[in-house]
């Protein structure tokens, strides 16, 4: 697909969504916002995961984002919710960029464990916070939109809408990032760390930056959810948050970004309707399916339509 | 002392993580699972043993039991029909699958047991109380302490003492290796994994009688073993036991000013010493 061609589809997508917003139910209209919101965050662990590793503390940067727009609501009386999300991106940004050098020297579990480390710290400061709520979070009003305040169905709408538009961007932006040259490297370094530093690129910080930019995807994702719902808790940045948007990168696979969302989608209506009907069992469910993709769908679901590439290499090949 | 005590099942319950990571090379997150199952199970078995009029040091029996059961019925079944197929790919995909597991283990336990809490306090009395240096201690705890070193003692013994386990220490050297002299691989990871999930279902089963036994313990226990095998190293039982006595230590230390002090501990071993404190760092392989 040419870099024109993925533009193209991708504007085509968001306005067809955009109009199809315009039909859709209030409660539905509200769970694509937050599957959008959570997926791009997925999206981030997608560009993380194509390098061979897999974050287990995307939460952090995701509690990050939302944390900081909210902060400057409540605090700054910032209320336009587009210069929210930017404040809420560019700190996530800021964070990853300060560990992600740090934590691109590892590979394999200890990079599995050290994220989950740093976001277990972060929920632990954050629950010992009173100044942020503490354990309890706290809530902020609807913002607003070029100075319109978001309320009532048209408030739904046009958050909706935002989500679908930023989420579209970035998500563009990402699979560009994929097909440039650095993206591509991020393949090789899974295929190979060593003969890519032989080549003369610098594992390192091709894997810094690829954390830098999970981390932006991760504060715009944290940031739009917290506008969108109202409120933040210390439980974004809980190991089973991180862990829910491992699994939707996994049963989204790698090749395909729109698939992140298809799968981000499937995850949250699946949630609401088994906490309707068997809140007990839905994480065995999930665990289940989570089973049968890795088993019957190693490149996930977007192998379905983005044509069968080789799984990703396997074996015990990826360098200690 | 709170925090020796606290160390002491923790070291068992990481001594199970350490060994299947050690011998598969899986970081097995659904270990939390099979040490709340231990103490579901134990519970269980209490009540029925108490039912019966065996009350007692009965109860201890029934912990064993229930410890043996889990880990027979539990660790050939995981192993075999699930972990096996996975062993040709990534350390990261086998990390997914246990997670998986996890999921799938947190709501059957909730589907067995319900959500509401157990009790089963009648062992936590059986060996009265101990005058240390003019405070009281539970004797239960000292006991625990004593099962702890037990186990760890018991489990170096056999890995570098006897024919089996040096046939395991040759397996974790090289997988490859050791088939071609004749050691049946396969069963030797089964074993190693059944003895994991013993130890997690004898830690959680002993615990039974000092806590609530209900949903959501499994959680805090796999983070925390986690915390503790990174501190003393991936594979190493001395690291383990050093890694429970550093974190009990800070835990109690810590406990109500910040008991995330551990994941800190945890963050500055990674950075610094990834190998974990008491381990050489292991030549770059290509």
């Amino acid at each position: 697909m040419s870099r024109l061609a993925l533009v193209l589809g991708a504007a085509g997508i968001m306005a067809v969504l955009l109009l199809v917003g315009l039909a859709l139910p209030r409660w539905l209209l509200f769970l694509v916002t937050l599957a959008a919101s959570h997926g791009i965050v997925s999206v981030g662990i997608l560009v993380i995961m194509r390098g061979g590793l897999v974050s287990f503390g995307q939460g952090l940067v995701f509690a990050i984002g939302g944390y900081a727009a909210a902060l400057s609501f409540t605090q700054l009386g910032i209320t336009d919710v587009i210069v929210l999300i930017l404040i809420g991106t560019l700190a996530a940004t800021l964070v990853g960029a300060a560990v992600g050098p740090l934590l691109a020297r590892y590979t394999g579990i200890f990079f599995g464990m050290l994220t989950l480390a740093l976001s277990m710290v972060a929920y632990g400061v954050l629950i010992k916070s009173p100044a942020v709520g503490g354990s309890d979070g706290f809530n902020i009003p609807r913002g607003t939109l070029f100075g319109v305040r978001l309320e009532g169905a048209a408030g739904d709408y046009a958050l909706y809408a935002l989500a679908i538009v930023l989420t579209g961007l970035a998500a563009t932006a990402v699979a560009l990032h994929t097909r440039s040259a650095r993206g591509l490297m991020t393949r090789a370094i899974h295929g190979n760390g060593l003969r890519v530093e032989y080549l003369g690129t610098s594992v390192q910080s091709v894997m810094a930056i690829n954390f830098t930019i999970a981390a932006a995807l991760g504060g715009l994702g944290g940031a739009l959810t917290i506008v969108a719902l109202g409120h933040i808790e210390p439980t974004f940045a809980y190991w089973t948050q991180s862990g829910e948007f491992v699994f939707v990168a996994i049963l989204a696979g790698s090749q395909s970004v729109t698939a992140v969302f298809i799968a981000s989608l499937a995850l949250e209506l699946v949630r609401s309707f088994s906490n309707l009907y068997f809140p007990n069992t839905w994480q065995l469910a999930l665990g289940l399916f989570l089973l049968a993709i890795i088993l019957f769908l190693p490149a996930g679901i977007g192998s379905l339509w983005a044509g069968r590439r080789k799984a990703p290499a396997t074996g015990a090949e990826t360098q200690a | 002392m709170d925090g020796l005590i606290y160390a002491s099942w923790l070291f068992v319950v990481a001594l199970g993580l350490t060994l299947v990571f050690g011998v598969l090379k899986i970081l097995n997150i659904a270990h939390g699972s099979l040490y709340a199952i231990g103490a579901y199970v134990a519970a269980s078995l209490v009540t029925l043993f108490a039912s019966w009029g065996l009350g007692g040091h009965f109860a201890l029996l029934a912990m064993l039991l229930a410890a043996v059961g889990v880990a027979l019925v539990m660790g050939p079944l995981m192993e075999r029909y699930l972990l096996r197929l996975f062993y040709a790919r990534d350390e990261v995909v086998l990390l997914l699958v246990t997670y998986a597991l996890f999921l799938i283990l947190e709501d059957a336990v909730k589907l067995i047991w319900g959500v509401n809490p157990y009790y089963v306090s009648e062992p936590y009395q059986l060996f009265g109380n101990v005058a240390f240096a003019s405070l009281f201690y539970v004797g239960y705890d000292f006991a625990l302490i004593g099962l702890a070193i037990a186990c760890g003692i018991a489990v170096w013994f056999a890995l570098n003492r006897t024919r089996s386990g040096k046939v395991v220490l040759a397996v974790i050297f090289s997988r490859e290796m050791s088939s071609s002299m004749g050691v049946n691989v396969d069963k030797v990871h089964m074993i190693a994994f059944t003895l994991g999930v013993f130890l997690a279902a004898v830690g959680g089963a002993f615990t039974a009688p000092m806590i609530s036994v209900q949903p959501g313990i499994s959680v805090s226990v796999i983070i925390v073993s986690f915390a503790v095998i990174i501190i003393g190293g991936l594979g190493s039982i001395e690291g383990a036991a050093i890694g429970a006595v550093i974190v009990g230590l800070a835990r109690a230390a810590a406990v109500h000013l910040m008991p995330e002090a551990i994941y800190l501990v945890m963050a500055a071993v990674l950075i610094f010493r990834p190998e974990g404190l008491f381990q050489r760092a292991a030549a770059r392989k290509i």
